[in-house]
């Protein structure tokens, strides 16, 4: 398809200006100002809305394909939040009307969801609160670890060092090593979390803490997880949980409960929200008692008279990490759907992401080589037989056949731990037809790879363009269209 | 259950199938550990959540006529933009990892590169980062990277905002921070050029400035230069359809918020964290970005590439540790920039220029009412000098039905009488007329 700057007919509009209604004209300086208008196309509003209804129909969302792509929590979104989200009452709303004298009291509902969001997350996790303010998971992450580095300042502690899982995602180790911490990877054991021994033999005064996804990213429990928190408490480090896996334990058990002491959680997973093909997110932080003190500023607070205010005055806090209150029509969203599911719905959630993920790893484990035995959580991991990889049908190969029979494949070649892993979260929203209809699509490609394996070598043949060359990608780098 | 669909009743027939009871799929987790019961409220019904955050909305004022801007703006929104970005393939999709099926996204987000690359007068862009703030903070992080120093220079005529954020960033890192204090409005040079040393990893500005004045930062760009030190310009978005780019002033690398292209205000987010930089840095960068390459038939193809800077594969040696960004709010501000378009972006820079100009003249003239900075040159910002504290006058006028501004004590010392004032295309002459005896009688 054309680009948007190749469909560009010089003159031709799309949204019309008003004209001036103010007699002042503006004259400035010319070096003030730029030569030549900014070279964007000429288009009517129906070239653009067309070029991008054909662009979407270049893509798989969740609204469109099953999306089982592990540690994503690909789930429904309900179109409910996208609604509530553009009231005008929300979206019309300037985030610098409560700093105003007065301002405040304008702002009285939108304040009322940060505060109550701010309750209904700690409930959900065990925490003693919330900050709203990161604008995503790894975002959240990077505000956690500011929390330790400032907690460790405050007492006096000289560390160096956050602990990450091998099995870890790639934000865990990034986040600790840009907040200026030595990053030590603890080695999974052979039933696939982290080896409790290795922990011990790695704990030191200079462990600032551990960042722990739990269940891991193979899907599994760790069934030592308070030891390991009250081990990492001995050397005075901090415990992080990384709540993009939440979506396993939601409604079932909290972080707080297993001895952690900071919580980030991925709006967008495991709180329905939309991906946006990239973002937006939101990933509240939220921590222990000892450890408000350091949230960042802004919080929400609720005042004797029943309204509510922003607290600034906070002088442990680590200071601002956003503009404003995070990105608010994201928690705006996550509040709805915690409404709508209410206690009734909550634990259900968790139970149901975990049926559905067993029911896979059950039915496909006679097929596929299964990385972990005995139950799993949200998610499974497989990898192809020997069978396959030695007619060199590999992770994805099965990914690509999958795209030709109408699914998302799962997250491939990921966790690093695994050889040629496949990662499949069904996520509770999906139905046992569909189920049935990927693992019918997932068996008949097993069998593929034993008798035509040549066939799997040249899927997708149904999408727009085929694989594409993503090493030549990178050495003939062409980012950005600038011809005239 | 709400968005749950399997029933009870298959719920049960899978569990015979896998033979395992809803127990046993938990036994893994210490029953300790398993909470009883949640205190939480029962769950909602559609038209129930409906009313309630309804009733919620309605708490809130919009009703007032804004002249509050402070790097945040409430411009106008085509309605074509949220039929576009509405659309279930975009905005139920995650990260562009398959490109086979992602190539709308893909291609999206190339495009928007080459707007932001358009706009801004470079050659390499992101698929997006947080916001504004966050942007510059990046951005430094790269000229660090870039530079192998450890000192920055940013001027106090930067959003404070973003320069309270750069603080919290940096206080577990050994970085050097020196702020330089405007003058009249204006980056200071002086102080720039003597804190420029062999230290320095870049200077930090922002261009229309916080007080809304325009600057050219080529002078300023030769001596970073000089000094093997880059310059990092912090720009907005709308006012690049007429004021020079930071391209011309001979940049490194541009950032900006781009809630101004199409986003909503809402409260404060999600918004969009746009990047640009020479193509010498781009590997160096934060976040995704996308390539265009082909396919195994020749055909057009679109990829993220350079992916061995991102933290999914280069954990703690990433560039940053970014993962989810702010893809839809780019694709807005793409198809904003598209539905504008050449001529629009011009004319609704020129409205905004022309009508904050002829606000600063109404508003002037009103007796004990005097501009701060001498300067004439701002874009759609002005900051006013009132004859007693601003922060009383924006209350009073609250009551009237004005976001009068914002006042700036809030960030600057000894300005408690400064009110900075803003005006987009979507203030009418009337609305100024008004809010200018309105103000009047405030005083």
């Amino acid at each position: 398809m054309k680009l948007v700057f190749e469909k560009s007919i010089a003159g031709r509009r799309a949204v019309r200006i008003d004209s001036s209604d103010v007699p002042s004209k503006i004259s400035f300086k010319r070096e003030l100002l730029r030569d030549k208008p900014a070279p964007l196309p000429e288009l009517s509003e129906l070239d653009v809305v067309r070029h991008f209804t054909a662009l979407s129909r270049m893509n798989f969302g969740v609204d469109t394909n099953f999306y089982p792509l592990g540690s994503c929590t690909m789930k429904y979104n309900p179109k409910v939040c996208e609604r509530i989200a553009s009231y005008p009452g929300f979206a019309h709303l300037h985030p610098l009307l409560p700093q105003l004298r007065m301002g405040g009291m304008l702002t009285q509902g939108a304040l009322q969801i940060l505060y109550e969001s701010d309750l209904l997350l700690r409930e959900i996790t065990g925490m003693a609160g919330f900050t709203m303010q990161p604008m995503a998971g790894a975002h959240g992450e990077l505000t956690g670890i500011m929390i330790m580095a400032a907690y460790h300042r405050d007492k006096g502690n000289k560390k160096t060092t956050v602990l990450v899982p091998d099995s870890a995602h790639g934000t865990n180790p990034a986040s600790a090593a840009i907040a200026g911490y030595k990053v030590l990877a603890v080695p999974s054991n052979d039933k696939g979390v982290m080896d409790v021994d290795a922990l011990k033999s790695m704990l030191n005064d200079e462990v600032a803490g551990l960042m722990l996804t739990c269940p891991n990213t193979l899907g599994l429990f760790n069934p030592h997880i308070k030891e390991i928190c009250d081990l990492v408490h001995s050397v005075d480090g901090l415990a992080y949980y990384d709540g993009a896996n939440l979506n396993a334990i939601v409604g079932k058990a909290r972080p707080g409960d297993f001895g952690f002491d900071i919580v980030h959680l991925n709006l967008h997973k495991t709180f329905a929200t939309p991906h946006g093909g990239g973002g937006p997110g939101a990933g509240p932080v939220g921590v222990t008692e000892r450890l408000i003190d350091y949230l960042p500023v802004s919080i929400v607070v609720k005042r004797n008279d029943g309204t509510f205010a922003l607290e600034y005055d906070r002088p442990k806090s680590i200071g601002y990490i956003a503009p404003f209150y995070g990105n608010f029509a994201v928690v705006l969203r996550a509040y709805v759907y915690i409404l709508m599911l209410g206690k009734q719905g909550l634990a259900r959630v968790a139970e149901n992401a975990v049926l559905n993920a067993n029911y896979i790893r059950k039915k496909l484990k006679d097929y596929y080589k299964s990385a972990a035995d005995g139950v799993c959580k949200h998610e499974c991991v497989f990898s192809p037989t020997k069978e396959m990889l030695e007619k060199s049908v590999h992770a994805i190969d099965i990914a690509k056949a999958l795209i030709d029979r109408g699914f998302h494949p799962p997250t491939v070649y990921f966790p690093t731990i695994v050889k040629e892993a496949m990662m499949i979260e069904p996520t509770e929203t999906e139905s046992k037809e569909t189920l049935d209809e990927f693992l019918e699509a997932m068996i008949e490609i097993a069998k593929l790879a034993k008798t035509r394996p040549e066939v799997l070598k040249q899927a997708p043949v149904t999408t727009p363009v085929s694989r594409p060359d993503e090493t030549a990608a990178a050495k003939n780098l062409d980012i950005a269209y600038l011809e005239e | 259950m709400p968005f749950i669909s399997n029933t009870p009743a298959q719920q049960k027939q899978m569990l015979a199938e896998i033979g395992l009871s809803m127990e046993d799929l938990f036994a893994d987790i210490p029953r300790e550990l398993l909470t009883g019961d949640f205190n939480l409220p029962d769950q909602m019904t559609e038209q129930k959540v409906r009313e309630h955050l309804a009733a919620l909305a309605g708490k809130n004022h919009i009703d007032l006529t804004l002249f509050l801007g402070g790097g945040f703006y409430d411009h106008f929104i085509p309605a074509a933009i949220y039929s576009v970005i509405s659309r279930g393939e975009f905005y139920t999709a995650y990260t562009p990892y398959q490109p086979e099926l992602s190539q709308g996204t893909l291609q999206a987000v190339y495009e928007y590169q080459s707007a932001i690359c358009r706009l801004t007068d470079m050659e390499a862009a992101n698929a997006s980062l947080y916001d504004g703030g966050t942007a510059m903070y990046e951005a430094m992080m790269m000229a660090l990277r870039i530079t192998g120093r450890n000192k920055i220079i940013i001027d106090d005529s930067v959003n404070p905002i973003y320069r309270v954020m750069i603080h919290s960033y940096t206080r577990n890192l050994s970085i050097e921070l020196d702020e330089t204090h405007c003058i009249d409005g204006h980056a200071n040079r002086e102080q720039i050029l003597k804190a420029l040393d062999e230290k320095s990893a870049a200077v930090i500005l922002q261009n229309p400035n916080f007080f809304g004045c325009i600057d050219d930062f080529s002078d300023i760009a030769e001596a970073a230069h000089k000094n093997g030190a880059l310059l990092i310009v912090s720009c907005y978005p709308i006012s690049l359809g007429i004021l020079k780019t930071p391209g011309a002033m001979d940049a490194d690398i541009v950032t900006g918020e781009g809630q101004s292209l199409g986003m909503p205000m809402s409260f404060g987010g999600p918004y969009l964290g746009f990047m640009s930089s020479r193509m010498k840095y781009v590997r160096k960068m934060p976040g995704r970005i996308v390539g265009r390459t082909k396919d195994r038939d020749g055909k057009r193809a679109f990829v993220l590439t350079l992916q061995a800077r991102e933290q999914h594969i280069r954990r703690d040696k990433a560039t940053s540790n970014i993962c989810s960004n702010e893809a839809l709010c780019a694709l807005t501000a793409l198809v904003y920039l598209l539905l504008m378009g050449k001529e629009g972006l011009v004319e609704t820079a020129q409205l905004c220029a022309g009508k904050a100009n002829y606000a600063y003249e109404r508003l002037t003239a009103i007796p004990g009412v005097r501009p701060h900075f001498k300067t004439k040159w701002f874009f759609n910002e002005f900051v006013l000098d009132l004859p007693c504290e601003a922060a009383d006058v924006v209350a009073r006028l609250i009551e009237k039905g004005y976001a009068a501004g914002f006042p700036l004590n809030r960030y600057y010392e000894g300005m408690e009488n400064s009110l900075l004032v803003c005006v987009t295309e979507k203030r009418t002459k009337q609305q100024i007329g008004m809010f200018a005896e309105a103000l009047e009688s405030a005083l």
